[in-house]
């Protein structure tokens, strides 16, 4: 017989959307990336690249471009608008329209203090950058024809334009068009077509780099407007041009998927005149690459097919660890999916709507390993939409099934919901309090009594949640007075303590009894990614971006025994190499040393009670185990029990009946929903 | 080698030139390669072999040329000795004895006086470890001199040539080796090493193949197995590097080159397709395919101009840097042997299977090959595990008119695929010209086949698995009305359901005897009456063979055991010898039959007449292991031998091919002296490629010199003839403008041209007629008189030759009667 019955879920059709631009902030090493739908995400390189943010995007919105200018993140789109983005809270700033049609492209000047955005009607638009907004300055001369891409010389005198056909350069302080390079269309059937400049680069030795649609990376010296060298990288289009920071490399972007890097290297060893050679090509996505970038020791790209791939370059990492992994981020970092472990009930979180599905039943217990016959199939009990243009950035649904709420960047909804039998009933909570009217993340305490809505600066609302409605309590402030947005919430089983985590890496624990902040767990230099209150020892157990688990005793202020053995003894170095990070942790309340976690590839049973595994274990040792006589097998067991027969993991978690949900996404599914890529010919086809 | 005997194995030709690769000379005309223990001059431009330098003892393993001058060569050979020749006059200059098995050389500008070279590990003699050293060519005037002096530079490299490259203008040295890249740099004295992951994730085979550098940037490329080419830069560093990848062979990358000024890298594998790849554009490539067998090296030659490729069968392609093909030097091709070895009839040349598919026509008198038949006529995909047609039998007739072949497919599969071939060949267009296919001929594989050898049928009998023996007739098809004659099935024979394993016509093509098993059957070929069987248990007959001559009665046969050899007019057993035999061979124009025996190891070689069970001549340990094939080349002219051991040898040589697929035949003092006496230092005039024609022409130019200076009384009688060299020079050398009238200078040119006619008609015949006298023995007497009478005009003409009138003739006679075979007497003698 299993151990558990699995409920193995394939109905959360979740699809992320393909990624348009990404920009990379050097000084605090963040990277925004903006997808399709308008969300914009924020990964930190230095943490593992953990996704700290998600700013939700919304309908209609088509980000084509973002730009960092300090601190600050602006975005411009085929809307016409400049966003500047609220960091801390996750939401939109402001907006402001560059009356010049859809924005191709919005760049920052190396000073900081201007943003160039180019426009449909083929202006360059200056703006100034100012403490709290940014202010029209003026328009660069006019061409004929949009304006694609955009690059300021490092000086910020001069600034190039890339359009159809042609490539401009402009003195900034006159205005004036100073050089015009004409760039080539392809041969054959592409003669007729315009050629896109789809990206230029400035560098500061006066060389033009430009990609365009005739799958040409071309070399030009912007003194005399001649072309250097002309490198065919690709048959199809040239999409997206990086140039890392010593500007000794170059990364490309093709829409055959492709990342082929240049390097500026001297052709005679010991020699000063260098040229660009072509040297790597990385073939990680199936779909257009549609923006590229040189970070330091990794060139970071993402396109059509939603995946955020980070290539470390060998040859600029000292050692072999976390950073010299190939990275392929597909699934957010957080939860889309909510359980009421009571009720079986199942809440996925879609951009524009949510889904409430009970889990199916089925006949008593098989052996290990076999499939059981389904008595009752799962069934979608609610399909709801959401008003608005705005995407929802966070759900939840309570413990007894019995409220679901979710929040949108403008608007907070509470629903109660009835479930008899077959017959589904949803009211809306009509009176909420007036502090409920935005939330980073929601919470129900264990026994649905409680609802803890996430706000700005740290703080949590609590509110009481009986028949009549919903009733404020009041508001948990932490002691640091951070202005970070919450990104997790647990509350423990007892109803006593409550947990927060933000992006700054800070954990609260409060007092529900008391409603006053307990203790601040020390703070850990990664962030959380997934953490909850262990429901007997009311010990929180926390997971880090970079691997690191550790377990703090809440009643003691203090971190637990198990979590100083942790480390002291250090993880087993295949647990650290992981690359993606446990979204879930949840407990079996039939065994309080058993912890279970998950992240994207596996999930894992973490049994307290055993020894750590060393160095020199074998660390997936479940099937050797099983092979093994009874007495052997105690010998090599460890803490670690790690299962990979799943597909591609979003959510685990262990119901009241033993029995463990596992929702998977396969990718082949994601993959199979693309458009077609661009045909290529394959050897021996 | 052998007794003092004088007779000696020797390999005779069908060398590999494409063991090493090739260089060009500096003005494109000269090809150099290594070629067994010789360096063979080709030219460029006619594909003929000008020079053959002699003198190493071992396998030659390098040619290069003398950086400081460009009309010199060094060579590398496993003798431990680097020689130094003019190639241009094939002298040797020099000898510089290492004393340590030499297997690559490289040389650079930048060092002179030091030759690299790859030798083993000083250790270990014959370990796998082999290092690069420097050695110094000392500079003294002794033609041999010792060069002891030398520095290690690399150590663990491969001895593959391919695998160490010098870089640009000598500066470092690029050696690869499994998955590691070393690169020394002969300044700094410092060595970098970069080291490829054991495998991708898609499981690629990551080793280095092969290596070449730039010469112009600080560039390195490598092959790999995987079919990738790498291209290495700023190799100065550490962590740094960094190289970029391209991908087209879908194998094993064989063979890297730049080009002269590294515009273009030119890479080739088994897929026989040169690469030429645009150094500036990675991107863009050209190709040149079907070159023939797997591309081993590649080389270009100084100016740029011509590129060459060796190819694993034996095979260099000379090719214009334009990727067009210019001139092919083909040797003996050595793959799979499927068929025996034959004497082409007509050109006396060695048959055998070629390139895939195909039937090779070598000529082991010019070491070349003549042509390549296509038998298949199919495509050949160059890739590993393909089951392809391939020729697996293949017979001439007697005269040479016709000839079968057997091609097969699938063997190791179950569904075997077979065509019988039958080829005639064409006056006309001097070639074999495809007669009849007949597909399926046998329900099996056909084992054996063999033309009668009687004149008036054209006839063919095949035996094969499916326990049939199948004879096949030429006639004319009554059904068509098609003109010429096609061959069709005649009789289908078997024998108690056994297999039939060998088949053989007694030599006036009467009796046909094929082997079942344990079971000689003895056919009558006009009836196909089963006549008699002779049976000898125990073990299968391996091989079956009749006598000839006087000892046609004969039938010999062999098994796993036993020699056995049958009077068909007794039908009784005559003798047996217990003998391992593992080849029979009867000589077509001897009495002479020779066996060879494995044993211990090495094979042994009996010559015997199947008369007498005494062997005529034996020899122990012809070669290491077995012997696959053999074959009787009739001589061109009979040798007159008068040692009786060797008379065996006078009319035919012996051909035959071992285990290590080396061509073997026996040699005699007497025509090794006479070979050395023949040999003459060609004399090549700069301005013309030596071809065959240009030595006739300047045979007859030495001629006609000779006879102007001695004939001076001869002018008397004769018209003078134009001289040609001096109209021709008159008219080339002249400015145009100066130049008479072309009608005017015609007539003299036309004159210039023709070959001059010494105006009496005796003057011209006796050549031909002393010739003809020669060969033929049966003049009749009025012809011996025009020759008395030929001879008297000569005496006339020149006094020094006046030998006797009648001891000439005499001297014919006696030579005639030596000549004839009185072997009959012998016979007669004996019986």
């Amino acid at each position: 017989m299993g151990e558990f019955n699995v409920h193995r879920v394939r109905f959360f059709d979740y699809m992320p959307s393909a990624i348009r631009a990404l920009a990379f902030q050097p000084q605090r090493e963040r990277i925004a990336v903006a997808r399709t739908d308008g969300t914009v995400e924020i990964f930190n390189r230095a943490d593992c690249f953990f996704q700290e943010k998600v700013i939700p995007g919304r309908q209609q919105a088509a980000t084509e471009a973002l730009a960092w200018v300090g601190d600050r993140l602006f975005s411009a789109g085929l809307n016409g608008e400049i966003i500047e983005y609220d960091l801390d809270n996750n939401k939109t700033k402001y907006t402001i329209d560059a009356y010049g049609g859809p924005i191709w492209s919005i760049t920052s000047n190396k000073q900081g203090t201007h943003l160039a955005v180019g426009c449909e009607d083929g202006t360059v638009k200056l703006f100034e950058v100012h403490e709290d907004r940014i202010q029209f300055e003026r328009n660069l001369a006019k061409q004929k024809g949009r304006i694609i891409s955009l690059s300021w010389h490092p000086s910020g005198s001069k600034i190039v334009a890339g359009m159809m056909d042609v490539i401009h350069i402009f003195d900034t302080e006159t205005g004036q068009s100073v050089q015009r390079l004409l760039v080539d269309r392809g041969v054959g059937t592409s003669r007729s077509q315009e050629c896109v400049v789809w990206s230029v680069v400035y560098l500061s030795d006066g060389t033009i780099i430009s990609g365009d649609s005739a799958g040409k990376v071309k070399m030009w010296d912007s003194r005399t407007g001649t072309l250097i060298k002309s490198h065919q990288v690709t048959k199809w289009d040239v999409l997206t041009l990086s140039v890392s920071q010593d500007e000794t490399s170059l990364a490309v972007g093709t829409s055959e998927g492709h990342v082929v890097q240049f390097q500026f290297l001297s052709m005679v060893l010991g020699q000063e005149d260098k040229e660009w050679v072509r040297t790597r090509t990385f073939k990680n996505h199936t779909h257009d690459v549609r923006a590229v970038l040189e970070v330091n020791t990794a060139i970071v790209s993402g396109g059509m097919d939603t995946q955020f791939v980070v290539r470390p370059l060998l040859d600029k990492i000292d050692e072999r660890g976390q950073a010299s992994a190939l990275r392929n981020i597909q699934f957010p970092h957080r939860r889309l999916v909510s359980c009421a472990r009571k009720a079986g009930l199942l809440l996925f979180q879609y951009p524009g709507h949510l889904e409430l599905w009970r889990l199916g039943e089925s006949e008593g217990n098989g052996m290990f390993g076999s499939v059981l016959t389904v008595k009752r199939k799962p069934e979608k009990l609610l399909h709801l939409k959401i008003k608005g243009e705005e995407h929802i950035c966070c759900s939840a649904v309570s413990p007894c099934g019995g409220w679901i709420a979710y929040s949108t960047v403008a608007s907070f909804r509470l629903y109660r919901l009835h479930c008899e039998n077959n017959n589904v009933s949803i009211i809306k909570v009509s009176k909420l309090p007036k502090v409920l009217s935005s939330a980073n993340q929601i919470c129900f305490s264990s026994d649905s009594s409680h609802l803890f809505v996430a706000s700005t600066c740290s703080s949590v609302h609590v509110a009481i949640l009986n028949q009549s409605g919903c009733k404020f309590v009041c508001t948990l402030k932490p002691k640091s007075g951070s202005g970070q947005a919450i990104n997790l919430l647990a509350a423990s089983e007892d109803g006593k303590w409550l947990a927060s985590a933000n992006s700054d890496h800070e954990v609260q624990i409060y007092n529900l009894n008391k409603m006053k902040p307990h203790c601040t767990v020390p703070v850990h230099s990664s962030g959380v990614s997934a953490m909850a209150i262990h429901p007997t020892t009311n010990n929180l157990f926390m997971v880090h971006a970079d691997q690191q688990l550790t377990e703090y005793s809440v009643e003691k202020k203090q971190y637990t025994d198990w979590s100083r053995q942790v480390q002291r003894h250090g993880l087993h170095s295949l647990w650290l190499e992981r690359d993606t990070p446990v979204t879930n942790v949840t407990f079996n309340p039939k065994n309080p040393a058993h912890i279970v976690l998950h992240d994207m590839y596996m999930f894992c049973i973490i049994d307290q009670t055993l020894p750590l595994p060393d160095q020199r274990s074998q660390f997936y040792n479940q099937l050797t185990l099983r092979s093994m006589p009874e007495k052997e097998r105690k010998k090599h067991s460890h803490a670690f029990k790690m299962c990979k027969i799943f597909k591609e993991l979003l959510f685990v978690e262990l119901m009241e009946d033993q029995s463990l949900v596992v929702v998977e996404r396969p990718l082949m599914d994601i993959t199979a929903q693309l458009p077609a890529p661009v045909r290529q010919k394959k050897f021996a086809t | 080698m052998v007794e003092e005997s004088g007779i000696r194995v020797v390999r005779c030709g069908g060398n590999k030139i494409s063991f090493r690769a090739p260089i060009i000379s500096k003005d494109s005309r000269f090809l150099l390669c290594a070629s067994g223990d010789l360096v063979k001059v080709f030219s460029t431009s006619t594909e003929e072999c000008v020079h053959v330098l002699e003198g190493h003892t071992g396998q030659v393993t390098g040619v290069i040329l003398n950086p400081t001058n460009h009309l010199q060569v060094y060579s590398c050979s496993a003798d431990g000795t680097i020689r130094l020749w003019d190639f241009i006059d094939g002298i040797l200059i020099k000898i510089f004895v290492c004393g340590w098995p030499i297997f690559s050389i490289y040389v650079s500008e930048k060092h002179v006086g030091i030759a690299f070279i790859t030798i083993h590990m000083e250790s270990k003699k014959h370990g796998e470890n082999f290092q690069l050293v420097a050695l110094h060519l000392p500079k003294v005037p002794e033609q041999e001199v010792e060069a002891r002096e030398m520095s290690a530079v690399l150590c663990n490299i491969s001895s593959n040539p391919g695998s160490t490259a010098m870089g640009r203008g000598g500066e470092y040295v690029a050696s690869v080796m499994g998955r590691q890249l070393t690169v020394y740099f002969f300044k700094k004295l410092k060595t970098y090493r970069f080291s490829l992951k054991a495998t991708d994730k898609k499981g690629a085979k990551n080793a280095f193949t092969c290596v070449a550098c730039h010469p112009k940037d600080d560039c390195i490329a490598t092959g790999h197995e995987d079919g990738k080419i790498r291209l290495w830069r700023n190799f100065n560093q550490k962590k740094e590097y960094t190289y970029s990848t391209q991908h087209w062979h879908h194998d094993a990358v064989g063979t890297l080159c730049f080009t002269t000024e590294g515009m273009h890298l030119l890479s080739g594998g088994v897929e026989s397709v040169l690469v030429q790849w645009h150094c500036e554009e990675v991107n863009k490539k050209d190709f040149l395919p079907r070159l023939g067998g797997a591309i081993s090296h590649i080389c270009v030659s100084p100016d740029g101009q011509m590129y060459s490729t060796s190819h694993l069968d034996n095979k260099i392609n000379i090719i214009h840097c334009s990727l067009k093909l210019s001139a092919v030097i083909q040797g003996l091709v050595k793959g799979n042997i499927w068929t025996d070895l034959m004497i082409d009839p007509r050109t006396r040349a060695l048959v055998m299977n070629g390139r895939p598919g195909h039937l090779q026509f070598y000529s082991l008198q010019q070491d070349k090959q003549l042509y390549s038949l296509d038998i298949v006529q199919q495509e050949y995909i160059n890739q590993e595990g393909l089951d392809q047609f391939e020729v697996m039998r293949a017979a001439f007739s007697v005269g040479g008119t016709w000839l079968a072949t057997v091609e097969e497919r699938g063997r190791c599969t179950s569904d075997l695929e077979s065509s019988l071939k039958l080829w005639v060949y064409n006056e006309k267009a001097q070639s074999f010209e495809l007669n009849t296919t007949i597909t399926a001929a046998h329900q099996d594989r056909i084992m054996h086949m063999c033309f009668s050898p009687s004149t008036e049928t054209t006839m063919l009998v095949t035996t094969a698995w499916d326990n049939q023996f199948k004879v096949w007739l030429l006639g004319l098809d009554s059904d068509t009305q098609k003109e010429h004659a096609s061959w069709s099935c005649d009789y289908v024979g078997s024998y108690h359901g056994l297999q039939p394993t060998n088949c053989c016509f007694s030599s006036d093509g009467s009796l046909l005897a094929v082997s079942f098993k344990e079971v000689v059957t003895i056919w009558s070929s006009d009836t196909w009456e089963l006549l008699t069987t002779l049976c000898q248990p125990p073990g299968p007959i391996r091989e079956l063979c009749f006598g000839r001559l006087s000892c046609s009665k004969y039938l010999l046969g062999t098994t796993a055991k036993n020699l056995f050899c049958w009077n068909l007019l007794t039908c009784s057993l005559e003798w047996s010898t217990p003998m391992d035999v593992c080849l029979l061979r009867s000589d077509p124009l001897s009495e002479n039959v020779v066996a060879f025996s494995l044993h211990s190891g090495n094979t042994d070689l009996f010559v015997f007449r199947p008369s007498e069970p005494r062997p005529l001549f034996t020899q122990k340990a012809v070669c290491g292991g077995k012997v696959q094939r053999c074959v009787f080349s009739p001589r061109e002219e009979p040798l007159d031998s008068c040692d009786e051991r060797f008379q065996w040898l006078n009319r035919s040589r012996l051909y035959f091919l071992t285990e290590l697929m080396e061509l073997l035949t026996f040699s005699t003092k007497a025509e090794d002296e006479r070979i050395l006496n023949s040999r003459k230092q060609l004399l090549v005039d700069d301005s013309v490629a030596v071809t065959p024609f240009y030595l006739l022409l300047g045979k007859h130019r030495q001629q006609q010199e000779e006879k102007q200076n001695s004939g001076v009384s001869q002018a008397a009688d004769r018209v003078q003839p134009p001289q040609a060299s001096v109209a021709i020079k008159e008219l080339l050398h002249t400015p145009a403008h100066v130049l008479p009238a072309a009608s005017f200078l015609c007539s003299m040119f036309v004159n210039s041209l023709l070959i001059s006619n010494t105006g009496s008609r005796e003057g011209k015949e006796p050549a031909e007629q002393v010739e003809e006298s020669e060969k033929e023995e049966d003049d009749s007497e009025e012809e011996m008189e025009t020759h008395d009478y030929e001879q008297e005009v000569r005496t006339q003409g020149s006094v020094e030759e006046a030998p006797p009138l009648l001891s000439k003739a005499e001297e014919k006679e006696l030579r005639r009667v030596r000549k004839t075979d009185f072997s009959w007497v012998t016979n007669l003698a004996s019986s």
